[in-house]
């Protein structure tokens, strides 16, 4: 019995056994479902095996979704246990462990799939490509990632959640201070994750560099494309280090080594160092794609051209090298002399410059353009306030000196929320309501889609505007209560409400989904927003081939010249198309690396060993198997392509 | 026939050959540790350039100017880390 006592819950509540409960009875309830309607096979062979971008999009869209669900439940506990003084819903390790947990989530689980799910199932639309460059590593990066969220998912209800905070600082993650595996989960999960993002990373900057469509040069891409490439640059020369950083924490929680303690010659303040040599980066990967997006967002619904191509798009060559010059500014208050935080601060504050002239940009795009106020340009327009207002906060917190006043307050957490929430979240929101009916094949209803937005935008700002001046009056952040003499009272009280009203928001989101898919007209064509890129160009919903013929491009808004001038954008005939196959492998060697994970995270060596070899043997079977794909015969297109709009426009 | 000899390979591989040697002579000279980490620092960098060049081809195809903006970002990146982390750890602490 003592082999299993490690699974027991070191901290437990009613609340995590009931969590346990709901957790199996879900898990049963899919596989008897599953069963029910016999969809096993439809499983596997539609979603679990498929290589297709668009496929590994939608599911990365699912688990974002979920994960923004999960998060979005720890945000609220943590504001219902703070709306009061002295409350006692989380005691103090529950709270340790519900931040913490939030923070993942929403940056790893969340941001990042959100992000890839829109890449995937965009980008090569976008350069009129067939798939990605490599598309069973695209299955293996999404289902590695997938597999690091549930790791760390399941933290909670065996062995318990880590508790040291998203950064996870050492030596509080350490073995001395964090006695439970916790910690162990973060470095597990993170890592495998990490690998299936790394891998993405390469995958589209091959993709983007080697399969756009003739005449595409790099000048020539649509904006949301040009941003793909930069942040998976910044992703492929970011996330070694972060491998690296988890890497050497696991050594020091398993093996032993003294990397990061205090004594026997470990420098404890290293893992802050090299955790934000890869987190700030982090956060350029998570904005860049925000910006290509309210890019191609805005100047659809000004029905205008993108004021100032060059310099958006030199704007964020810069800023993705600036993103690698700025690090330490997340820790002035470590102990380093004035000169490396002077360095810092003034580094953090050029990035203002580039990113003030998107700004500028998106504003000169809207101005004398013929503005339709549909729900995603919502969102782009009120990213706008918003994010200048997290922007301008961030050059305060740039200000070393000043710094040592706001750091580690809720002013912090205020600046932050202000510049991911509208940076990130806001732009997936656009960014699914504007691409959901080539997607889906249907519009998300506006009306709804308003509703949410302003219990979104109202929501969010009544939550994360008190912080500023909490956070100037002293409140901690991560503290999990409060002294009623302190008056915070009053002013968290109203963000809880304001929280409330933001998970309003995303309920109203869901119904929305609901409703749209009973009520929502499926005879939309193929260009329903009347946009400008060539993903409009392809049929709705999109074919497994993409494209019948390669576009030929050569304009910036090859698609629009297409529309307004009548240039031919499909030329020659039809060929076979070479596509390829689909495989088991990435699913199988992920669930392998599951495996291999939770066997580190419990130190079982010889589950361990057994999986090691495991994964090794899958890439072995993939160097020596033998799969040149298939083609799909003229006939097949022809047949498909029927009764499309494309061909029924160029017969014209 | 000049055409069907590799020579910028054998070339390279010679070049490759006497960058190990001068590493190896850090190991049976008997010189100062500075003087050492210089040697193995200088002839593992340009070692690490005759590979990229030489052998895997980094200057022969269209995506040159793309692949050594990569590798020159990548250094300057991988500089600015090291450099930085120095700074604030060592010589700024």
């Amino acid at each position: 019995m003592d082999y299993f006592d490690r699974f027991a819950i070191p901290h437990p509540s009613p609340a995590i056994y009931a969590s346990m409960v709901a957790i199996g009875l879900t898990v049963i309830a899919i596989l008897v479902g599953l069963t029910y309607f016999k969809k096993w096979g439809y499983l596997w062979r539609e979603w679990l095996t498929t290589v297709d971008h668009k496929r590994i999009g939608i599911m990365y869209l699912i688990a974002a979704l979920l994960m923004l669900f999960r998060g979005g439940v720890d945000a609220l506990m943590m504001r219902a246990q703070t709306a009061v003084p002295d409350n006692k819903l989380l005691d103090a390790q529950h709270y340790n462990e519900v931040f913490t947990t939030h923070g993942v989530v929403m940056i790893i689980f969340m941001a990042m799939p959100f992000i890839y799910a829109l890449m995937n199932f965009v980008v090569p639309l976008q350069i009129g490509a067939r798939d990605v460059a490599f598309p069973r590593l695209n299955a293996l990066s999404f289902w590695l990632f997938f597999m690091g969220a549930m790791l760390f998912n399941i933290s909670f209800v065996i062995g318990g959640s880590p508790d040291a905070g998203w950064t996870s600082y050492f030596p509080l993650a350490g073995n001395d201070f964090s006695q439970s595996v916790g910690t162990n989960y973060y470095l597990m999960s993170i890592q495998i994750a990490g690998i299936g993002t790394l891998i993405s990373g390469i995958n589209f900057i091959a993709t983007i560099f080697k399969m756009r469509a003739p005449g595409m040069k790099l000048m020539k891409m649509p904006m949301f494309t040009w941003t793909a490439l930069i942040t998976n640059a910044i992703v492929v020369f970011a996330f070694p280090v972060l491998t690296v950083t988890l890497l050497l924490g696991t050594m020091d929680r398993l093996f032993g080594t003294h990397i990061f303690s205090m004594t026997n010659g470990g420098m404890d303040m290293l893992w802050a160092n090299l955790f934000w040599v890869w987190g700030h980066p982090e956060v350029y990967i998570l904005i860049l794609p925000a910006f290509g997006i309210y890019s191609e967002i805005i100047s659809t619904f000004s029905q205008r051209n993108l004021y100032g191509y060059k310099s958006m798009v030199a704007s964020i060559v810069i800023i993705s090298f600036f993103s690698f010059l700025v690090w330490t500014h997340h820790f002035f208050t470590m102990g380093q002399g004035p000169l490396t935080n002077s360095i810092f601060s003034i580094t953090t504050m050029a990035i203002a410059i580039p990113t003030g002239i998107k700004i500028f940009n998106w504003l000169l795009t809207m101005r004398k353009g013929k503005i339709k106020f549909t729900v995603p340009m919502l969102y782009s327009v009120g990213f706008i306030p918003i994010f200048t207002i997290g922007g301008v906060t961030g050059v305060m917190l740039g200000m070393a000196s000043a710094d040592y006043q706001y750091h580690n307050t809720m002013f912090l957490v205020a600046h932050f929320h202000y510049t991911i929430i509208p940076g990130v979240v806001f732009a997936m929101l656009a960014g699914l309501t504007y691409w959901w009916p080539k997607m889906f094949g249907f519009m998300l209803n506006e009306r709804i889609g308003k509703w949410a937005f302003w219990f979104i935008a109202i929501g969010f700002n009544v939550t994360f505007f008190p912080m500023f001046f909490t956070g100037l009056d002293g409140q901690a952040r991560r503290m999990y209560t409060y002294s009623e003499a302190s008056g915070f009272g009053l002013l968290n009280m109203l963000s809880f409400v304001g929280a409330v009203g933001l998970a309003i928001g995303f309920a109203i989101i869901v119904y929305n989904v609901y409703y749209s898919t009973r009520h929502s007209s499926r005879n939309i064509g193929s260009d329903p927003w009347n946009a400008r890129t060539l993903e409009w160009a392809t049929q709705t919903p999109v074919q497994s081939y993409n494209f019948a013929r390669t576009p030929q491009v050569d304009s910036i808004e090859a698609f629009w010249d297409h529309k307004k001038k009548g240039k031919p954008l499909f030329k020659g005939k039809i060929e076979k198309i070479h596509m390829p196959n689909n495989s088991g492998v990435p699913f199988i060697m992920s669930c392998i690396f599951f495996v291999w994970g939770f066997s580190f995270v419990f130190s079982m060596w010889i589950p361990a060993i057994i999986t090691t070899i495991a994964i090794f043997a899958c890439m072995a079977h993939r160097s020596f198997e033998k799969d040149d794909g298939h083609y799909i015969s003229v006939k097949e297109i022809e047949a498909t392509e029927k009764d499309s709009e494309v061909l029924a426009n160029e017969s014209r | 026939m000049s055409e069907l000899f590799p020579r910028k390979q054998v070339m390279g591989f010679v070049f490759s050959l006497v960058l190990t040697a001068a590493a190896l002579t850090v190991y049976f000279m008997d010189v100062s540790f500075a003087v050492g980490m210089t040697i193995l620092l200088a002839t593992a960098f340009i070692q690490a350039g005759v590979q990229l060049v030489g052998f895997m081809h980094a200057g022969e195809s269209e995506d040159k100017v793309a692949i050594y903006a990569n590798i020159y970002y990548g250094i300057a990146i991988a500089l600015v880390t090291i450099f930085g982390t120095l700074l604030i750890l060592v010589w700024d602490m």
